[in-house]
């Protein structure tokens, strides 16, 4: 039996992941080693209640373990093999998987607490975190909420109520109108007083969602009609920072610094970071002052984050407070050493504040990535699904944290966030953390599903990034035209190709030779080789960003001979660009569309994207009415 | 214009070579009638095949074949029809409308032939049918597999009945080599009438997208028959014939990469039934974890999953040749390796009507299985299978006779077997997926598995008939049956696995196994249910 390696077979297609150097100073700094005393003799909670799912219940369940908590995790029947039940001493399946159903369903839950027992119940962020009914039955029961109490999550909760508290507490508040708009033509009149562009928010919305940009009338109106909110003037090209305080139950507030929150896209955070490089020690003195004056004012207890707008005059206003565990919070805890989940923990117990405002320090810098299981490539991200078939962290790089909720073989599913991690790397500087995290999504491996390691990556090295100048218009303005993934230099394209090439022979390009060497294996996800003296990470992945194919000589000059493929017309067909559900479908067979009129509406984790014709022409079918579930790639609609 | 005028010139010098071929000494002719082999219909039609999107058969063997690995035979051989003015010399080409030899992929000895469009549109003569006939006849003696690349009008008319004899004679030699040595047809351009019976007797048959053909008769013919009015693609394309009624095995975008794709595809196949599968180097460990499939096989056991998954993640390099991908998908057939060695994998897919058994799934999975015993590939099943798919047109269609393939391909088959039940296996189904019972050498269960007669509905209907609580009942079956262990407990599966340690398992069981030997009973030849 000859042993033989198909070496010569030209044929293996490489699709390459953008590729990067290794650092080679590899420092010994663990990072995030929390400076926080687990002390052990300190009486705590015996068992705690996660509500949540996902990274942010595996992250609570973390630091209970080092606190010697027992921990209870909730799940719903999809979920039952995740990764946080197996992690958590005990689970309770609360539901089938709409969250509706599972992770919002408070009698399920507060069944699960009575059944097991637990005496506190960390909400995480998201689904019952800010809902102050969930606060109320488990003040009813006698079990204790980590997170503030009732009264500050109502207050904090209304967009206009929190922005009424603080102007009374002094903190600076954005002009605008403070109230609840009727109509869109009300909408329309309003943004008119305050002039464009406006932000359009709804009343009791979290986070980003729900939030939206009208520049003009028509765009005022047409969101008036979903949504009744406040209008307030957009800082157009803003900064959005968020402060982290700490509040305990015995009238005592700490800030601990800042997180640079701007690069967003649909105003939902892409990449953060802390400190940041915008704000001065005063500015940021004075920010943090205002958002423990805010905090006082409201009563706070336990962990929250003061969000500010700020604009490119250092003026800052408040925009809101999220009375919880907030998504980056790891970066927070990397430059500060403090565990923010047991700081929560001790003051939910009731404890004082173990630090004083002096105590704590800025160390480093940290950012942070959000991995999310999403087409870049499709408006900086439209949600995607699918099994990770293969999935590696890239923990073995010193100095780089994950917080994640999946593994290898884990579902990414319709139900919930497509968030697969959040990838944080932490340095002495913010060169050398950047530096790392270029290195750590080089070496992240995840196949199954599209995912934005892409774009995460090209926004961490664009040099407007590099220098700082940071804003919420980051993404649209860097790619107006929307992200079309990495543009090779003739450098990188040269490499790429002597690397490809080199997997099956010695290189030469244009006559030069090109020395490509390395320890490489068909069998791994990874690929480090050192290519003229630089070192190199590839990935070798079908569906990757660049495709190459690796062909002989001969086998190229026969290929001039080959027809090239016409492609699909598409203008007349309207396909699914993404797994959901069809919300709303606004056209029959017959009408004549208008090019870039809305033809119907997907709803996909929570979010609604309008499809619109490519083209004005006649319906010719229509294959989806509202309530179907849809794949990625579903023709919708036909045109003529 | 440069362009034409050169051809132009090259065609009258080809004229004058005709005359003056007598005054030349027999050095020169020999040189001369090599060249004329070399350029086969001439410039004009390689430039039109070139136009048609088509690489010529000498291209096409340059690029299949190792760098001059080719040996080329009967070069001087030239048709000797005499009728309709064939006889005179400018309707001679050395060769003829073939090129036969043999040569090397990947340094591995395989024969070949080409059929070249450019002259007389790669029709058939007796001299054609001859080239091919004579290595074939090499390639049995030698043990060496067979490649032809079809390009063919059809049978050259002018001969007649000669054409006719030739290809029966190539069909014959079909017959005769099958089971010896692997034989594979790429189709590259036409290829219709008595032409497709060779084909569809070689063990596999390869299509080019857009530029290949395979009808019985073409458009015109249908047309005038049944009145229907149908496109060449429609009626014969590799669409129609990959995906409606699985003669071609797969297709490949254009001529490049249909030929560098079977260089891929012969790495997996043994030379001959007395060579062992090829082994190659291998990167991947042979005791890797596959953490993911631990998780792959949903609870509800409605829900369906991707089959393919735990194919690519059990395999060396998630590398796996799939055969038939877009024809029969409730069943997955296909080549990869493990630990280097090559393995044939059939595999239920849960995701395409729930992985039923059916007509065309039986007939695949059974051609494919057998292809695997006859050239010693050991096979590796994994069985979801909630049973064969019921309703009148399967069983009109003969489900019963179609089905029985399967279950007769598995039976006889003496390679090394090895099953993981990863989820259903019921009722017949059950026996045929390479169960125990049909000796089976290694059979696993996940711990997910459910072998049963039927599903618990179904079962609970029978068992319970008239029972009132009907639910309770079910409970019970679920219970007792929608497990692995009553299987277990019989010896009928070998042992229940964690889906993460599949892989090794398997390599090791194959090494185990490659010094297996089992014959089957003297007989002149076994009577599969056709």
């Amino acid at each position: 039996m000859a042993a033989y390696r198909s070496a010569a077979g030209f044929q293996r297609v490489l699709h390459a992941v953008k590729h990067v150097c290794f650092s080679k100073q590899r420092c010994g700094v663990i990072i995030c080693r929390y400076s926080t005393v687990y002390d052990p003799n300190e009486k705590t909670f015996d068992k705690i209640l996660i509500a949540n799912r996902g990274e942010i219940a595996c992250r609570v369940i973390k630091t209970c373990k080092k606190m010697g908590i027992k921990t209870v995790a909730v799940h719903s029947d999809v979920d039952s093999s995740a990764v946080h039940v197996k992690v958590a001493d005990e689970a309770v399946c609360v539901g089938p998987a709409p969250t509706s159903k599972s992770y919002l369903n408070m009698d399920a839950i507060m069944n699960a607490i009575k059944q097991t027992g637990a005496q506190a119940v960390h909400p995480g962020y998201g689904f019952l975190s800010e809902n102050k009914e969930f606060a109320k039955r488990l003040a009813a029961e006698g079990v204790t909420f980590i997170g503030p109490d009732t009264h500050a999550i109502q207050a904090m909760g209304d967009k206009i109520e929190s922005k009424l508290i603080a102007k009374a507490a002094k903190v600076n508040t954005i002009p605008g109108f403070d109230g609840v708009v009727k109509d869109a033509k009300e909408a329309v009149k309003i943004a008119g007083e305050i002039g464009y562009p406006v932000m359009i928010k709804a009343s009791a919305g979290g986070g980003g969602k729900g939030m939206r940009i009208a520049w003009n009338d028509e765009e005022t109106s047409d969101m008036g009609f979903f949504l009744s909110g406040h209008i307030s003037d957009i800082c157009a090209n803003g900064f959005c920072w968020c402060l982290q305080v700490l509040a305990d139950k015995h009238g005592n507030a700490l800030w601990l610094n800042e997180r640079e929150c701007s690069i967003q896209r649909r105003n939902q955070k892409v990449v953060e970071e802390a400190p940041s490089t915008f704000l001065d020690p005063d500015t940021r003195r004075a920010m943090g002052e205002q958002a423990v004056s805010l905090a006082n004012a409201v009563k706070y207890s336990s962990a929250g984050t003061v969000e500010f707008l700020v604009d490119s005059k250092k003026n800052f206003y408040f925009l809101e407070m999220n009375t919880r565990l907030q998504v980056e919070h790891p970066i927070t805890e990397c430059i500060t050493g403090l565990d923010l989940v047991q700081q929560m923990i001790r003051i939910a117990k009731g404890y004082k504040l173990q630090h004083k405002q002096s105590d704590i320090p800025i160390n480093g810098w940290a950012v942070e990535s959000r991995v999310y299981a999403e087409d870049p490539y499709k408006s900086f991200g439209l949600p995607s699904i699918g099994r990770l078939s293969q999935y590696q962290e890239p923990l073995d790089l010193p100095n780089v944290r994950v917080d994640s909720g999946i593994q290898e073989g884990s579902d990414i599913s319709i139900y919930y966030d497509p968030m697969i991690s959040k990838l944080v790397t932490y340095g002495k500087t913010r060169e050398e953390a950047l530096k790392k995290m270029e290195d750590a999504l080089d070496n992240y491996v995840i196949r199954g599903v599209t995912h934005n390691i892409p774009l995460l990556r090209e926004i961490i090295v664009h040099p407007r990034f590099v220098s700082g100048v940071i804003s919420t218009k980051f993404l649209p303005e860097v790619y107006p035209d929307g992200f079309k993934g990495h543009m090779l230099t003739a450098g990188e394209r040269r490499e790429l190709l002597a690397t490809a090439a080199a997997l099956y022979v010695a290189v030469e390009i244009d006559g030069e030779k090109v020395e490509v060497s390395g320890e490489w294996n068909l069998a791994s996800a990874l690929l480090p080789i050192t290519i003229n003296g630089k070192h190199r990470t590839l990935q070798v992945c079908k569906h990757a960003c660049f495709k190459l194919r690796v062909l002989s000589k001969l086998a190229a000059s026969l290929s001039k001979h080959m027809p090239e493929k016409v492609p699909e017309d598409t203008s007349s067909i309207l396909r699914s660009p993404m797994p959901g559900s069809v919300v709303a479908v606004s056209v029959k067979p017959g009408d004549n569309v208008a090019e870039g009129q809305e033809i119907c509406v997907i709803e996909a984790m929570k979010m609604q994207n309008s499809m619109t014709a490519a083209k004005t022409a006649k319906v010719k079918s229509v294959h989806c009415k509202a309530g179907d579930t849809v794949g990625e790639g579903d023709l919708l609609v036909e045109l003529e | 214009p440069d362009h034409l005028r050169f051809i132009r010139s090259y065609v009258s010098l080809q004229n004058a070579r005709c005359y003056s071929v007598k005054h030349l000494s027999v050095q020169e002719r020999i040189e001369k009638k090599r060249k004329a082999a070399l350029t086969g219909g001439g410039q004009l039609r390689i430039a039109a095949q070139h136009k048609r999107g088509k690489l010529t058969a000498r291209e096409r063997l340059e690029l299949l074949l190792d760098p001059d690995s080719f040996v080329e035979c009967d070069m001087f051989v030239e048709h000797r029809c005499s009728d309709f003015g064939m006889e005179a010399d400018h309707n001679k080409y050395p060769g003829d409308s073939v090129v036969t030899g043999q040569g090397r992929i990947n340094g591995r000895l395989v024969y070949v032939f080409s059929q070249d469009f450019t002259v007389f549109g790669g029709s058939l003569s007796g001299a054609h049918a001859q080239k091919v006939c004579k290595i074939m006849d090499q390639a049995m003696m030698v043990g060496a597999p067979v490649i032809g690349l079809n390009d063919s009008g059809g049978a050259r008319i002018q001969e007649g009945v000669e054409s006719l004899a030739g290809y029966a004679d190539i069909f014959l030699r079909n017959v005769m080599a099958s089971g010896v040595v692997p034989q594979i047809s790429l189709i590259m351009g036409p290829c219709a009438g008595g032409a497709v019976y060779s084909p569809a007797l070689t063990d596999f048959t390869f299509m080019v997208k857009d530029t290949s053909y395979l009808f019985i008769t073409g458009p015109d013919v249908v047309k005038s028959v049944t009145n229907e009015d149908v496109t060449q693609e429609e009626l014969g394309g590799a669409k129609t014939h990959t995906t409606v009624s699985g003669v071609a095995h797969r297709a490949f975008e254009n001529d490049v990469d249909a030929l560098l794709n079977l260089r891929d595809f012969f790495n997996f196949l043994p030379l001959s039934n007395k060579d062992p599968a090829p082994v190659t180097e291998c990167h991947d460990p042979r005791d890797r974890p596959v953490p993911g499939l631990d998780t792959i096989v949903p609870f509800e056991s409605t829900k369906a999953y991707d089959m393919l998954d735990i194919v690519h993640g059990i395999v060396d390099e998630r590398e796996f040749f799939e055969i038939m991908p877009n024809y029969a998908k409730n069943i997955v057939v296909g080549f990869a390796r493990m630990n280097g060695r090559t393995v044939g994998i059939v595999g239920n897919q849960p995701k395409v009507a729930s992985g039923c058994l059916d007509i065309n799934s039986s007939v695949k999975g059974a051609r494919f299985v057998r292809f695997c015993d006859a050239f010693n590939i050991p096979i590796i099943t994994f069985v979801d299978v909630p049973g064969f798919l019921p309703g009148t047109a399967q069983e009109y269609g003969g489900i019963i006779r179609h089905g029985a393939k399967l279950l007769y391909a598995f039976a006889e088959a003496t390679i090394p077997k090895i099953t993981v039940i990863t989820r259903k296996a019921y009722g017949g189904a059950y026996d045929v997926m390479s169960s125990k019972h049909l000796r089976g050498d290694v059979n696993y269960a996940w711990p997910s598995a459910e072998v049963a007669v039927m599903g618990a509905k179904g079962a609970v209907q029978i068992i319970f008939r008239g029972k009132e609580n009907q639910a309770e009942a079910e409970a019970e079956y679920v219970e007792k049956f929608a497990n692995p262990f009553p299987a277990a407990v019989r010896g009928f599966v070998d042992d229940i696995i964690q889906p993460s340690t599949t892989r090794k398992r398997i390599c090791r069981d194959l090494e185990v196994l490659a010094s297996k030997k089992q014959t089957n009973p003297w007989k002149k030849h076994a009577n599969i249910p056709l």
